[in-house]
């Protein structure tokens, strides 16, 4: 048996050859994945990577990976463009929560949950935001209460993409309420199925329906649901997001096949422009480099904080400059889109040269890019105070058990 | 910039910066800038032997790579010359030097002697009222119409130059002009003395104090065969590779000025407290630098990308140069101009050194085209593509 790493090239060069003899083509844009269906084609996608050896590059072997670096897994995703992919699979299952899970799950979480995801048979979501949280994260109320050897889970997340087709949610739930806010939580692995719990669907501006809102009624856990240890769910938490961030970033070494949409990547401003005969004008012709420059510069960015945050030039928190980056670029390349296609982004009659009906929908739809993964305004704080060094924001709640900090309802 | 830099490199752009802090202080330039010389001769001849001009020029001229990455060899210094806000003709210089290197064996002596400092040339490419559109142009080996650029005329075996030139780096400074013409044959580029018969050199105002220009008058000056530099398609391609040269060290000088800015505007809204607390600790403030702070990085990056495209294949480099110009130049005026906000009214005075790195992103937005300018030679690039 050999443990030497087989070459980058050698390994694109097999999975040129696997994909071009086991995957169909590159669908066109179907939108977000809003039924069932999608669903399962995804998981019968990733089946079939599994079984080729092309699943989970950067995941550990022990638990179904191929444990492979970055390089390998940009080698293939390369490789990938071109075919159907699983992509409705990295965020948040892949990249999000088995990451998580590779750095902070028992034994037999990972052995149990991993293989089962690399192999298309489970979806894990994220269960964090609440209905009256905001940015306030830590400040959750879901609770969790021992009885006898069990925990039995009350209250309702929301924002949960995709929830309605899960098999399980990272939920972060209070333990302890005498303690301040985040020495109180704990992270648990809760079955979507599980009696008590309840999926609706959330109806977006852009008539999508992938967000979810779910409430727990005395659902009953065991301790082998908690992630990481019991009452110290923020590091599980902080783990995950910092794993969110390197997601919708783009650094993620666990997403394969395609960076996460972005908002900006669809974008097709030249077409815009040269299907409504716009494209001698000089100012048009500005708007169309700056936002191709914007495209090119995110890609270099994502580039150059990865490098800088491994040779110890920025701190981790720096993947928050990235965060903030993509969604300034998705803002600009809506922006630009509205701006070259006129009094069209508003109304769009048959056989207009240019779907214009997208971008004023894209338009309604272009804060959920700097919201998405956390606001950009918890993204600057994070850039001022950590890569920056400069001072905390006063909190009200610092160093208060949470059963005496003041909440709204 | 993110280089992943050899131990060589680093020591390149540690000796660069040591330098730099004990031979032009800030108030040195301030001095220089008042003075009106801009830099002092001696001065770049010491620069030159830390191999400032080495990169681009053959060996057996004098010239040299540290790891064959000449671009990012030379964005290293330009970061820090920027930080500084350092006088001197590097970017005109290695500009220069960038079209002679395929000139041939013709101008050895005078690359030697630019590369050593001893002959200070610039390159004269603007003109008056006109932007980079022209010098696109002619890169893309278009012949412009009649009257519309500097002529030169065959004469013998040589040619006769008239015509004029402005925002020539360092013009009232320089020994030689490396000058790009139109003719019969197609685009020119001549080497031309400043004293030559015909040749006006007239100082003009230039927004940062020490990295000034001049313009210049060509009036029936002969330029004889041996001054003949590029021709045709060779003086298209060189004016290209001058172009990129002098695009991507300008960016890479501006990141360094800005990053300087913000350095100073972050030690400013630590130590200065209103209202009893740090400056530094209000969100509204924080969440502004935070924003600086991305947009830094993100030149950073490009800068880098563009320096790092030419070294890989000049050939392919065009969008990444365009792009690094382009970015660079517009988001550090941004950051520019919201650190003298933050410094508040001590920021628009003449004592506080802010307006130096304002005055040097002002110049870098403006030279070898601007972010407009860069924009459209992007879309360009995208329309010819597709």
């Amino acid at each position: 048996m050999t443990t030497e790493v087989e070459p980058v090239a050698e390994f694109r060069a097999r999975a040129r050859v696997w994909l071009r003899d086991n995957l169909p083509p590159n669908p066109p844009d179907q939108g977000p994945p809003d039924s069932k269906e999608e669903w399962d084609r995804a998981r019968e996608l990733q089946r079939l990577l599994y079984n080729g050896g092309f699943a989970g590059i950067c995941f550990p072997k022990e638990y179904g990976g191929l444990g492979l670096t970055p390089a390998h897994q940009q080698a293939f995703t390369k490789e990938s463009y071109a075919y159907e992919m699983p992509l409705i699979l990295n965020v948040p299952t892949l990249s999000i929560c088995a990451a998580t899970l590779v750095d902070l799950g028992t034994e037999q979480q990972k052995q149990e949950h991993l293989t089962a995801v690399l192999r298309g048979d489970e979806l894990l979501v994220q269960l964090l935001s609440e209905p009256s949280g905001g940015s306030d994260l830590a400040g959750l109320t879901t609770r969790a209460e021992r009885d006898g050897d069990r925990w039995i889970l009350n209250g309702s997340k929301i924002w949960s993409s995709g929830a309605y087709a899960a098999d399980y949610g990272l939920c972060l739930a209070r333990t302890n309420w005498g303690v301040p806010k985040h020495r109180g939580l704990t992270m648990f692995l809760v079955p979507i199925g599980a009696p008590g719990v309840t999926v609706q669907r959330i109806k977006q501006v852009t008539g999508s329906t992938e967000f979810c809102q779910e409430f727990f009624d005395d659902v009953a856990l065991g301790d082998d649901a908690v992630v990481g240890e019991v009452d110290n769910g923020w590091e599980a938490a902080s783990r995950l997001l910092y794993h969110e961030r390197s997601a919708i970033g783009g650094t993620s070494p666990y997403i394969s096949g395609a960076r996460p949409h972005l908002g900006g990547e669809d974008s097709h401003i030249l077409e815009l422009a040269r299907r409504t005969g716009q494209l001698d004008d000089i100012r048009v012709r500005e708007d169309i480099g700056e936002a191709r420059a914007m495209t090119v510069v995110r890609d270099q960015l994502i580039d150059h904080i990865t490098r800088s945050v491994l040779a110890g030039e920025l701190p981790p928190a720096a993947g928050s400059i990235t965060r903030l980056f993509s969604a300034e670029n998705s803002w600009l390349q809506t922006d630009m889109a509205v701006k070259v296609a006129g009094a069209a982004a508003a109304t769009h009659a048959p056989g207009d040269p240019a779907d214009t009906a997208k971008i004023g929908t894209d338009f309604l739809f272009r804060a959920a890019w700097s919201l998405a993964g956390g606001s950009t305004e918890m993204a600057r704080n994070v850039i001022s105070e950590r890569v920056l060094g400069m001072p905390r924001e006063y909190a009200a709640d610092r160093e208060v058990p949470f059963n005496e900090v003041r909440r709204g309802r | 910039m993110t280089l992943d830099l050899t131990a060589d490199q680093r020591l390149f752009q540690q000796t660069a910066r040591e330098f730099l802090a004990e031979t032009v202080p800030v108030a040195t330039v301030r001095a220089l800038g008042e003075a009106g010389t801009g830099f002092d001769g001696q001065w770049w001849r010491s620069a030159t032997e830390l191999g400032w001009t080495a990169m681009l020029v053959a060996e057996e001229y004098g010239g040299g790579t540290i790891s064959d990455r000449p671009m990012t060899e030379l964005a290293l210094v330009a970061v820090e010359l920027g930080r500084a806000c350092a006088p001197g003709p590097f970017v005109t210089t290695n500009a220069v030097l960038a079209g002679l290197a395929s000139a041939g064996a013709g101008v050895g002596e005078t690359v030697a002697g630019i590369a050593a400092g001893a002959v200070l040339a610039s390159w004269a490419v603007y003109e008056p009222g006109r932007g980079l559109d022209i010098v696109n142009a002619l890169a893309d080996g278009a012949t412009p119409g009649d009257g519309e650029w500097a002529r030169a005329v065959r004469d013998g075996d040589g040619y006769r130059l008239t015509g004029v030139k402005d925002r020539v780096e360092a013009g009232d400074r320089a020994d030689i002009f490396l000058v790009t013409a139109q003719s019969a044959d197609g685009p020119v580029q001549l080497l031309v003395p400043a004293d030559a018969a015909g040749v006006t050199v007239t100082p003009t105002w230039t927004l940062d104090l020490v990295r000034r220009t001049a313009r210049i008058d060509f009036d029936q000056v002969a330029v004889p065969a041996d001054a003949v530099v590029h021709t045709g398609a060779a003086a298209a391609a060189a004016v290209r590779t001058q172009l990129h040269t002098a695009a991507v060290l300008t960016a890479a000088e501006t990141v360094g000025a800005t990053d300087k800015a913000m350095d100073t505007t972050l030690s400013w809204l630590t130590d200065r407290f209103t209202f009893g607390r740090a400056l530094a600790s209000y969100q509204a403030l924080k969440h502004r630098m935070a924003d600086n702070k991305t947009w830094l990085e993100a030149c950073r990056a490009t800068a880098g990308a563009a320096a790092a495209a030419v070294d890989d294949d000049p050939a392919t480099a065009a969008e990444a140069v365009s792009v690094a110009k382009s970015y660079v130049g517009a988001k550090a005026s941004v950051i520019g101009q919201d650190c003298v906000q933050l410094h508040g009214g001590i920021g628009v005075t003449w004592e506080h050194d802010l307006h130096l790195y304002l005055r040097r992103i002002g110049l870098g937005r403006a030279l070898y085209g601007t972010p407009e300018e860069h924009r459209r030679r992007i879309t360009d690039l995208l329309v010819t593509a597709a």
